[in-house]
């Protein structure tokens, strides 16, 4: 009897062990094996010659790498604080208030994360640009005011776009994991609303907003989308990379600023590991969810602010199904449904869509069980701590890394027939090298890519969950994956489906990565939203970018209905009497 | 445990086994007898399939595969794939673009049939030329008639022209650092004037009038026909583009003549380099598709009896500036450095 559990414990820690290093090599050849080659570069010049440290030290020579470099540090500080700001009351009022028509406030949450980015740049300049609605006063009906898009402004708010709903999600998740009886606590010793906020809601969440901080930040400092549309001559490090890579196909100087990008994010971890050595989990096993009481006040500035959130967001989208409609914004607006007949513009009529669609698809399925499993091995068990922490690093760079830079890597990792081995005349065959050309790698670059935000998703929400529920288990022998099925994952649902959304609805837009990779037969429609644009069909461009929202949107409804019944179940979980 | 371990096994076996199959479920089509070559291009995607049409008439067997993007991620994705070619054709390609390739060694000459009919300063003079022009495109001015009309400005007509203090803050410009339209006018600027000093000159005081470089060839110009920027330095099948898609657009060429560039095709070097490759190449400078080409290019590598396009200058090879491409290639990193001292580090926002 002894022996055998002895041996069933040793093997549960083998089985550990074994999986726990099979993800660590998965996650090494999916992010850092293909990053060496192209940062290698950055020590060479374009013919592969080793130069040592002379682009870096070129780089900080020239003189507009201060400018670039202080711009970024502006942009990511301002967007930074504005979409953690807005994100976290978002947030706020959709978990901790009776905010009412909450179910649309949820459902609209992330409607800016739906729109392709080159569909926001049409849109903002739609609104605010030189002929924008607002700027020229609703065609003059109205005194107009002109906000200076192209420059620091336009970057700003393209970037709220982008980075609020990323706060929001992590925000969600941080205050849905929630203990009622602290509150109950509170109350009994008549601690004022500050207070209760102050100190419970405030500490509860600190991982998830110090998250927050750091992806807003990151983002906000490695994209180049929205400077690129809206910039202006407002140069960051993003276009800089844009300008070595594409304008001048300098890819050792490309290599060269993404290092720079790096440092930030490597900070960030650094930071972030220190911060959350003295973490507590939030639930347990006896805790109760929290249930928000009728405020009027608190729910009728929460409505008017989501509102306004919401306004600004459907009203660029609104520009954006306008613009497709339109013929010659804004000399000749009469409309028609012309422009949805894709056949006529890139040659491929509706199938750019689907491809996209299947693409999307697989990647939410793959990507969320490969980020939950690994976010779970690295959170809740103790062996081989090293290699656990190195998955949670290299989980963390993929966000630091800009898409083009991702995409370039991928091609030199991923189309390499083989690799030589050093010193001996032998040849490996590169068994990823299958996957160039197929969708497999379109929905790999997509799952890495968009793997940091998923993956502290995941963690915030497993760091919530007491590890008693595992140290109980452990004593009941009964094996990790017992619990894991049977606790874990039901407890985390909401957040698993909302990371296979978040998963869904990136991978509908998403240009940078993909323009790279995407295979001869496979056009997908992000890419031909690019191409339509360059061939001046705005409306076209427009038109495609109303079926992605569209589509985003109805699967974001799927999730809604699946996640309403699943968080009753999660929540039978919490507190089983409650039913 | 084993459900779950296969589970997880299974989802990475099914994952990269379904991207495969679902693409043969989408093309239905099995490599089957059917030659197929994929051609990497930067032309107009409106424009791909009117061009391909004799094609696939008189090769029902090959088919095409067409990877489209802009000059720039063209040329990237050729480089980053260097070592493992996925293209066999490049075709309306940057001749600049193709230097570059060239220089890495990614290029096989070819001589296609009908060589002799391309205009020689269209091509490599080599032997087996590297490269092969098909038209050539010029720089432009687009001028937005209505907003230059409300702001009470004068039309444009020549480089000169744009130096006038009434144009400050009204032009936006191709950022010769992330687009070769924007480099050949620089360059084309460079070399047409007495001097390079006097280049420099002449970019100073244009300098001081540029409200934006913006980040891509064609955008200036589709700035100016939504009326964002009432002049767009941008290039000529564009400007053209944009008045016959009735924009209220006035396209300009600059009296001193248009810097210009040609686009060319090109046989990537390869380990099986495939006949159909070389039959499409044979093709692409035929008299047939060269008079598709001649719809909407002013000028052709091969002569056609196509009439000049709408809105183009009546003499178009006159048009053109002194360019020496080599000139341009060699230098191009040179006068980016010096173009990017000179007015990127200070664009920060007024």
């Amino acid at each position: 009897m002894y022996f055998k559990k002895n041996l069933n414990k040793s093997f549960n820690i083998l089985l550990l062990k074994i999986l726990i290093i099979f993800v660590f090599i998965l996650v090494s050849f999916f992010i850092i094996i293909p990053l060496l080659p192209l940062f290698l570069k950055s020590f060479s010049d374009n013919k592969n010659n080793f130069i040592g440290l002379e682009n870096f030290i070129n780089y900080i020579q020239n003189p507009s790498l201060t400018q670039s470099f202080i711009n970024s540090l502006k942009v990511a500080l301002t967007t930074t604080f504005f979409s953690v700001l807005i994100g976290f009351i978002y947030a706020y009022a959709l978990t901790r208030t009776r905010l009412p028509f909450k179910k649309f406030f949820n459902t609209f949450s992330l409607f800016s994360l739906y729109i392709p980015p080159l569909a926001v740049a049409i849109g903002l300049i739609y609104i605010f640009g030189k002929q924008g609605l607002i700027t020229q006063g609703f065609f003059g009906t109205i005194p107009g005011f002109d906000i200076n898009l192209y420059g620091f402004n336009g970057i700003i708010i393209g970037e709220i776009f982008y980075c609020f709903p990323q706060a929001l999600i992590i925000l969600v998740s941080a205050l849905n994991l929630s203990d009622q009886r602290l509150y109950e606590a509170a109350e009994s010793l008549k601690a004022s609303p500050l207070r209760k906020f102050l100190t419970i809601t405030l500490p509860n969440i600190k991982y998830g907003l110090m998250n927050s901080f750091f992806i807003c930040f990151i983002l906000s400092f490695t994209d180049f989308g929205v400077p690129k549309v809206v910039g202006g001559n407002f140069n960051v490090l993003a276009t800089d990379i844009y300008k070595q890579v594409v304008g001048q196909q300098n890819f050792a100087m490309g290599a060269t600023i993404s290092i720079y990008l790096l440092v930030p994010s490597i900070l960030a971890f650094l930071i972030d590991k220190n911060f959350q050595k003295n973490e507590a989990s939030l639930i347990s096993g006896k805790s109760i969810p929290f249930k928000p009481r009728k405020n009027l006040i608190v729910d009728s500035i929460m409505f008017i602010f989501c509102s306004l959130i919401l306004i600004l967001v459907i009203g660029v989208f609104s520009s954006i199904v306008l613009a497709s409609l339109i013929k010659i914004w804004p000399y000749d607006i009469s409309l028609s449904l012309q422009n949805f007949r894709f056949s006529n513009v890139a040659g491929n009529g509706y199938e750019p869509y689907f491809n996209t669609v299947f693409m999307s698809i697989y990647t939410a399925i793959f990507g969320t069980i490969f980020v939950f499993f690994t976010a779970y091995l690295v959170e809740k068990f103790k062996p081989l701590k090293k290699i656990r922490m190195l998955i949670y690093f290299f989980s963390t760079l993929p966000i630091a890394i800009p898409g083009l830079v991702l995409g370039l890597s991928y091609i030199l990792f991923f189309n390499k027939p083989s690799f030589s081995v050093p010193f001996l005349d032998f040849q490996i065959f590169n068994p990823f090298s299958l996957l160039y050309g197929t969708m497999g790698i379109l929905v790999l670059a997509n799952i890495i890519h968009f793997f940091t935000v998923c993956f502290i998703s995941a963690t915030t929400t497993l760091k919530q969950i007491d590890k008693e529920f595992e140290e109980v288990s452990e004593s009941l022998k009964v094996p990790f994956y017992k619990t894991f099925l049977r606790i874990t994952i039901p407890l985390s649902l909401p957040t698993i489906l909302e990371i296979g959304s978040y998963y869904f609805v990136n991978s509908m837009i998403t240009v940078s990565a993909i323009i790279f990779l995407y295979p001869a037969k496979i056009p997908v429609s992000s890419v031909s939203i690019v191409n339509m644009d360059d061939a001046g069909d705005t409306a076209s461009a427009a038109a495609m970018s109303t079926l992605i929202v569209l589509t985003s949107l109805f699967v974001r409804l799927i999730y809604e209905f699946t996640s309403r019944n699943v968080s009753k179940k999660s929540s039978v979980w919490i507190n089983p009497l409650e039913t | 445990m084993k459900k779950l371990f296969s589970f997880v096994m299974g989802a990475a076996v099914i994952g990269t086994a379904l991207a495969p199959s679902a693409n043969a479920w989408w093309w239905g089509k099995k490599g089957s007898e059917k030659a197929s070559i994929t051609v990497y291009t930067a032309l107009e995607d409106d424009q791909i399939p009117n061009y391909l049409k004799s094609f696939e008439r008189d090769y029902p067997n090959i088919e095409v595969n067409i990877v489209r993007d802009s000059t720039g991620i063209v040329t990237a994705k050729l480089l980053a794939e260097a070592e493992n070619p996925q293209a066999d054709v490049v075709w309306g390609l940057a001749a600049s673009s193709l230097l570059v390739a060239n220089d890495r060694g990614l290029i096989q000459g070819y001589a296609p049939k009908g060589l002799s009919n391309v205009k020689p300063s269209f091509r490599d003079p080599a032997k087996k030329p590297s490269w092969v022009g098909i038209d050539s495109w010029i720089s432009a001015f687009c001028v937005n008639k209505i907003e230059a009309q409300k702001k009470g400005l004068s039309i444009p007509k020549s480089w000169a022209d744009l130096t006038k203090p009434e144009y400050k803050g009204h032009i936006v410009m191709s950022n010769p650092a992330s687009s070769g339209t924007g480099y050949l006018s620089v360059a084309s600027r460079l070399q047409n004037l007495p001097s390079e000093e006097d280049g420099w000159n002449y970019l100073d005081a244009l300098h001081t009038n540029i409200a934006q470089y913006m980040h891509s060839g064609s955008k200036p110009c589709k700035a100016a026909g939504k009326g964002e920027y009432p002049i767009g330095v941008s290039f000529g099948y564009r400007a053209v583009k944009q008045v016959n898609m009735g924009q209220p657009i006035e396209a300009v060429f600059p009296k001193e003549g248009s810097g210009w560039d040609v686009e060319a095709n090109a046989l990537i070097k390869k380990d099986k380099i495939k006949p159909a490759a070389k039959t499409f190449l044979d093709w692409a400078i035929s008299p047939e598709v060269s008079r598709e080409y001649a719809k909407s290019f002013a000028i052709t590598a091969v002569e056609t009896d196509v009439p000049l396009p709408k809105g183009f200058p009546s003499n178009p090879e006159k048009q053109l500036a002194k360019n020496d491409l080599q000139w341009a290639a060699v230098n191009r990193e040179r006068i980016l450095a010096e173009w990017a001292k000179r007015y990127d580090g200070k664009s920060a926002p007024k």
